[in-house]
């Protein structure tokens, strides 16, 4: 065995170093394969924006005066941004602070792999469930709830680009407060208050005409907001937009707002990520 | 192998570690050479742990010279951390992926990995590559681990504590693995508080105590050097034991041989094993 191994062996350093890209298509792909493994967080992932999309669209189902669509209508699109922040912002929060705490980060740190694979598998399994989660609501939105589908191509252009900028930037801010908790323990009430505060005052849970304009306010300093008010505006016919703020779907300050969070939340990431933690210095 | 053989694969001088009050580190020098197995040998809480966790380059050091395979781990590129295999005391690996998922998967992180599957079968998972990492036994965790560590056929292999928590057999297959990669050439560095491990296994060892190198050598050359005089023990004719270290036995056991005119009762001497030498470097004599 031994002698063998030793003949077969050779230490000749003519291997090249595998590229971040082929890596991190690797480490996604391993990836999802993880989260699909454990079933319980699979079912409560996908099922927590449906089962919130029934409940209030069960208590809230009145026509919204002047608009031209009903109150069940209006949490359709609420609710798929509430799905593509927590499969992004709220399970990377989680997951990656449980990683460093289990000492996962450390083990990949002390391989030649380069930390962008890491991150890149990250994004990939974030935008395999953000858009199989969106993909479920949109099915039980249409079939049930009255949202139609867009029939024109450049609605389904401005869904697209939604998607990936809110997606992405969400996936950012999500590997920044991973780096908050001190401990796996405390990773999810670190995480999940924000969120929660934000579904309040970004019109996930409350519609946005009767939410304080102070609230809107501060809301607006982040994704969810916007990302709200982008797929409402693929989402719902354009008489509802007499119910924003601004009076119409404003996709330009939408795209502005993601984009900015994008380039943002990466300044935050590479500033703060910590591949240990506290404890180990 | 690569060309400067003569260099040294670990070269520590002078090396500097404090945490706020507590001097971890308190100027140690180390120097281990290419294809050799080194134990740094200490109690808890001596520096051991650190002192590795600088030279796999994932903690900064207050002062002193490092070089592990002639560079600094401070600034080790991609390139260096391809070159050095780390095992800590804490398992690592992802629960839900298998045994195979994983070790194919940190193959995939080096320039010129191991076979996986000779891999695994070096470190006798053979039967379990199908298990999710969460089945496997602590023992076999290890393995896995150990696994991980020399995937990217490492030149140098950091090992810290590799055996804590394992119950004896564990223990004498682990060092089997470990003589397998000694003689397949990989320079080892690795720390624990079992002084069986350490001389079972070092070709050379460095006890640390207190942040210091307190001796270093050959493990019997250290008992040499250290383990001077014996312990003679015998009983009196009214049944108290006694009990005498001296540096001269024979003398000793020639005087009692002439005091009982012939056999001494309950006569014993020892010299001292390498584990007294090891509890009197280290301050814990008081231990035994």
């Amino acid at each position: 065995m031994t002698t063998t191994a030793v003949a077969s062996r050779t230490r000749a350093r003519t291997g090249r170093l595998p590229g971040a890209w082929t890596l991190g298509l690797s480490r996604g792909a391993l990836e999802i394969k993880q989260f699909f493994r454990q079933r319980d967080q699979v079912v409560f992932t996908f099922s927590f924006p449906v089962v919130f999309l029934f409940l209030f669209a069960a208590i809230f189902h009145d026509d919204v005066r002047g608009s031209g669509v009903n109150a069940s209508q209006l949490y359709v699109p609420a609710m798929m941004a509430s799905g593509i922040m927590s499969t992004s912002f709220q399970s990377l929060g989680i997951s990656i602070a449980v990683e460093r705490d289990e000492k996962v980060l450390r083990r990949l740190r002390g391989t030649p792999m380069p930390p962008a694979a890491y991150f890149l598998g990250k994004i990939w399994l974030v935008l395999f469930t953000g858009a199989l989660e969106t993909a479920i609501l949109l099915f039980v939105g249409t079939a049930f709830y009255g949202v139609r589908l867009p029939s024109d191509a450049s609605r389904w252009a401005d869904f697209g680009w939604i998607l990936v900028l809110g997606l992405t930037g969400c996936s950012l801010l999500g590997i920044a407060i991973s780096s908050v908790p001190r401990s796996a323990k405390s990773a999810s009430s670190v995480v999940v208050l924000p969120f929660l505060v934000l579904q309040f005052i970004s019109g996930v849970y409350i519609s946005i005409d009767t939410i304080p304009d102070w609230m809107l306010n501060v809301g607006a300093l982040f994704p969810l907001k916007w990302l709200c008010q982008g797929l409402r505006g693929v989402f719902l016919p354009d008489s509802a937009q007499v119910l924003e703020q601004a009076g119409s779907w404003e996709f330009g300050k939408v795209a502005l707002v993601l984009a900015a969070w994008c380039v943002g939340g990466l300044v935050l990431c590479l500033l703060t990520f910590r591949w240990k933690d506290r404890r180990d210095g | 192998m690569t060309a400067h053989v003569n260099e040294l694969a670990v070269d520590v001088r002078g090396l500097r570690k404090r945490y706020g009050d507590l001097t971890a580190v308190d100027g140690i020098d180390l120097g281990i050479r290419r294809g050799e197995v080194f134990g740094l040998l200490g109690p808890n809480g001596a520096g051991k742990s650190t002192t590795v966790e600088i030279l796999q380059g994932n903690r900064g050091r207050d002062a002193g010279e490092v070089s592990v395979l002639g560079s600094d781990p401070a600034n080790g590129t991609r390139a260096w951390r391809s070159r050095v295999g780390i095992v800590w005391q804490d398992e690592s690996a992802p629960a839900e992926l298998t045994v195979h998922e994983t070790v194919r998967h940190f193959a995939r992180c080096y320039p010129a990995p191991r076979d996986p599957e000779e891999v695994i079968a070096l470190v006798g998972l053979e039967a379990k590559a199908g298990s999710r990492v969460k089945a496997l036994s602590g023992g076999q965790r290890r393995r896995l681990d150990v696994a991980l560590g020399v995937i990217g056929d490492p030149e140098l292999l950091l090992l810290d504590e590799p055996t804590t928590g394992f119950d004896p057999a564990a223990r004498r297959r682990f060092w089997d693995l470990i003589r397998l990669l000694a003689d397949e050439g990989t320079t080892i560095l690795l720390t624990t508080h079992y002084l069986q491990e350490a001389e079972a296994l070092a070709d050379r060892l460095a006890v640390v105590a207190r942040g210091r190198v307190v001796a270093e050598g050959e493990p019997a050359a250290l008992r040499e050097r250290y383990g001077t005089g014996a312990t003679v023990e015998w009983t009196e004719a009214d049944g108290t034991a006694r009990r005498e270290r001296t540096d001269t036995p024979t003398r000793t056991v020639a005087e009692l041989t002439h005091r009982f005119d012939g056999e001494i009762p309950g006569l014993l001497v020892t010299r001292p094993t390498l584990e007294d030498v090891y509890l009197r470097l280290t301050g814990q004599e008081d231990a035994r």
